[in-house]
């Protein structure tokens, strides 16, 4: 059943994407253009995701399980480091240079032709190399230690 | 700067939001789980026992979500002016960066927000900001 669920949330989560058009990245960039012709659309569509977030988390806070029965797991962590800020400011460049976030790109998959599979491929392949190199780091402490 | 009026979607753009904040309610509802897409996906990177369908179910049904729309309408006109070269390390600098800030537009921006998480604040900030400075750089500066 959380496996349907999870489905169908995807599916609901990128028609979304897809009507609000964020699924095209030129739109996307527009937001972010604040000195040339600024598209506001996008502020709408947090805007508006973020209206119904506020209700729904507010519920979500007060339950020890899920309407399906699962842990709620929801984030613990609260610190706000170099990593958060770093993390944000490199995912910050790459999504204004290429108007793609991970939502919309792999919304865009299917049907957008070779630019959003090298996007996808590219982004897969960062999330690799972040792997590898938590993986090495984590290595060098526990030899040190 | 100037309100770009041709292209600026206020009423589709709430209408989408709304369904991707009733599709984050749902998710966190029915399943306990945060609908932040980079750590859905990055999660796959680190497999463990009974957490990989549910990963792979969402990602299907945001994959096939223009298959399912283009049954009911055309899709939308997209434009890419992004090169080849540029995608690459776009794509590079999204993976990397939305897993060492544990989080994207969907995490943080409207899950996180929707929490009042004073972390996804900066986080959200802090794309933002480099969203602003690269457009600008690449729109105005180079281009």
């Amino acid at each position: 059943m959380q496996i349907v669920m999870a489905l169908i949330v995807g599916l609901v989560f990128g028609i979304g994407l897809i009507v609000s058009g964020m699924t095209n990245p030129a739109k996307v960039q527009g937001f972010l253009d604040l000195a040339g012709n600024w598209d506001p659309s996008l502020a709408f569509v947090m805007g508006g995701a973020i209206l119904v977030g506020l209700v729904a988390f507010r519920v979500a806070g007060k339950r020890e399980r899920s309407l399906l029965g699962d842990v709620m797991r929801l984030p613990t962590a609260t610190q706000i480091d170099r990593r958060l800020v770093l993390g944000g400011l490199a995912f910050g460049a790459g999504w204004g240079l290429a108007g793609y976030c991970p939502g919309p790109a792999l919304a865009s998959l299917a049907v957008g032709g070779a630019k959003p599979l090298i996007f996808a491929a590219a982004m897969l392949a960062g999330m690799a190399i972040f792997e590898l190199l938590e993986r090495s780091v984590a290595a060098a402490k526990a030899r040190s230690a | 700067m100037a309100i770009d009026w041709m292209n600026f979607t206020p009423w589709t753009g709430l209408a989408g939001g709304v369904m991707i904040g009733l599709a984050a309610a749902a998710f966190v509802l029915f399943n306990g789980r945060i609908a932040g897409i980079s750590g859905i996906l990055g999660g796959l990177f680190r497999p463990a026992r009974g957490d990989i369908a549910w990963r792979v179910a969402f990602l299907l049904g945001l994959v096939v979500a223009p298959l399912v729309y283009a049954l009911v309408a055309p899709l939308p006109e997209t434009r890419i002016d992004a090169g080849m070269t540029t995608l690459v390390a776009a794509g590079l600098l999204v993976g990397i960066g939305t897993r060492y800030g544990a989080g994207c537009t969907s995490g943080h921006g409207v899950c996180g927000l929707s929490r009042r998480s004073p972390r996804s604040l900066v986080a959200t900030a802090s794309f933002m900001l480099a969203g602003f400075v690269t457009v600008f750089l690449v729109r105005h500066v180079f281009g």
